[in-house]
C-alpha cells in the first residue's frame, strides 16, 4: 500500500522519483565526535601522466597536486593525490567535471565516480580517534595535517581519508561498503566519548 | 604493526596497505618462444626462498597503488631497504653478511638444493616467540 502510495507522488512529481542516499537520515553525535553522510557531491576518478596535467588543472580550475598525502582546494571542488598519476576530485556543488576533462586533448581517463562512493563526515575533538579505531594511520597534526589525504583502510575496507580541518575528517567509501563504514564510526565514536 | 617505506609514498606506511607480490627481479625472456622448457620452467616456477634476505616486489595496494621492490629478511622480517620499480638491484652485500646465520642461504635459484653445509644451520628457534 505504502509502495503505491509512493509510487502516486513520484508520478504526481513528473515521473522523477526521489534519489535515495544508503546513509539518508543516519548520524551519530556524542559530546566528543559527530559522525554523519556528507551531501551528495560529483566525483571523478582521474588518471593521467606528468604531462598532461597542466591542461587537466587548467581545465578543471585548480592545481592538481603532485605531492604524496596531498590535496588541493578551489572553491567547491577538491583534488586528492592518490598516486603518482591518480587522482580523486570531488565536487561539492555537483558540476559536471567529465564535460571539464572533455576539453583537454592530452591523453588522460576521466571516469564518473559520483554514485560510487558515499561521504561520511568526521568531526569533533575525537575524529582522529574515532577513524583511528579501524585505521592504522598515524592522525596527529604532524604527520596528517589539514589537507592530507590518503588512500589507506579502515577495518576490513578501502577508504580515501581527507582532514578538511583540525578536527574534521572526510572519510570517501565505496557505496556498498558504506553501511559497514557508518556502523563501525558510530561505535568508534561511543568508544571515543567514553 | 610493520611499517613499510612506500618509495613513491616517500613515508613509512602500515602493513596493512600493502601486499606481498612475490619474489622481484625475475626477467621475463625477450624471445620466451625459442625458450627451453627446462629455461621457461626455471623462469615460471623456480623461486629462490631463502632463509635471509630475499628481494621481493610489494604492491602498496591501499595506498598509492604502485609496485615497488623490497629488499627483506626473512627471518626477522626486517625490510633492509625499498625502492622504485624498475631501478637496479641495490648493492646491500653487507647488510646480507650482517642478517646472521641465515645469509648462507640466500643463493640464485639454480645453485639451490646443492649440498648444504650443515655445520651452518641457523640454530632451532624453538622457544623463542
Ligand atoms: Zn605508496
Amino acid at each position: 500500500m505504502a509502495k503505491a502510495a509512493q509510487r502516486a507522488v513520484a508520478s504526481a512529481a513528473g515521473n522523477t522519483a526521489k534519489r535515495v542516499g544508503p546513509l539518508d537520515g543516519r548520524a551519530k553525535r556524542t559530546a566528543m565526535v559527530s559522525v554523519e553522510p556528507a551531501p551528495p557531491a560529483t566525483r571523478i576518478s582521474l588518471r593521467a601522466g606528468k604531462d598532461a596535467v597542466p591542461a587537466l588543472s587548467k581545465a578543471l580550475g585548480l592545481a592538481l597536486p603532485d605531492r604524496p598525502k596531498t590535496s588541493a582546494s578551489k572553491g567547491s571542488r577538491t583534488a586528492l593525490w592518490l598516486g603518482p598519476d591518480e587522482w580523486l576530485v570531488i565536487d561539492q556543488a555537483g558540476h559536471d567535471m567529465l564535460a571539464d576533462c572533455a576539453k583537454v586533448k592530452a591523453l588522460h581517463s576521466a571516469v564518473d565516480i559520483s554514485h560510487r562512493n558515499i561521504g561520511i563526515v568526521v568531526s569533533g575533538a575525537a575524529a582522529a580517534d574515532t577513524i583511528n579505531a579501524g585505521c592504522p594511520q598515524d592522525l596527529s597534526l604532524a604527520a596528517f595535517p589539514v589537507g592530507a589525504s590518503t588512500r589507506t583502510v579502515f577495518g576490513k575496507i578501502e577508504i580515501v581519508l581527507l582532514r578538511t580541518a583540525e578536527e574534521t575528517f572526510r572519510v570517501e567509501c565505496w557505496r556498498s561498503f558504506s553501511c559497514y563504514a557508518f556502523t563501525f564510526l558510530a561505535e568508534a565514536a561511543r568508544d571515543a566519548a567514553a | 604493526m610493520l611499517l613499510i617505506r612506500c618509495p613513491y609514498c616517500e613515508e613509512e606506511r602500515p602493513e596493512l596497505e600493502f601486499r606481498n607480490a612475490g619474489e622481484a627481479h625475475i626477467a621475463r625472456s625477450t624471445d620466451i618462444a625459442s625458450q627451453s622448457d627446462e629455461d621457461f620452467e626455471k623462469f615460471f616456477f623456480i623461486r629462490s626462498n631463502p632463509k635471509g634476505l630475499i628481494y621481493e616486489r610489494w604492491r602498496h595496494i591501499h595506498g598509492c597503488g604502485r609496485f615497488f621492490n623490497a629488499a627483506r629478511d626473512t627471518v626477522s622480517d626486517k625490510f633492509v631497504l625499498t625502492y622504485k620499480a624498475g631501478e637496479p638491484k641495490p648493492d646491500i652485500s653487507r647488510a646480507a653478511n650482517d642478517s646472521g646465520p641465515a645469509a648462507w642461504a640466500n643463493r640464485p635459484p639454480d645453485q639451490l638444493n646443492v649440498k648444504k653445509p650443515a655445520a651452518r644451520r641457523a640454530p632451532s628457534k624453538k622457544g623463542k616467540a
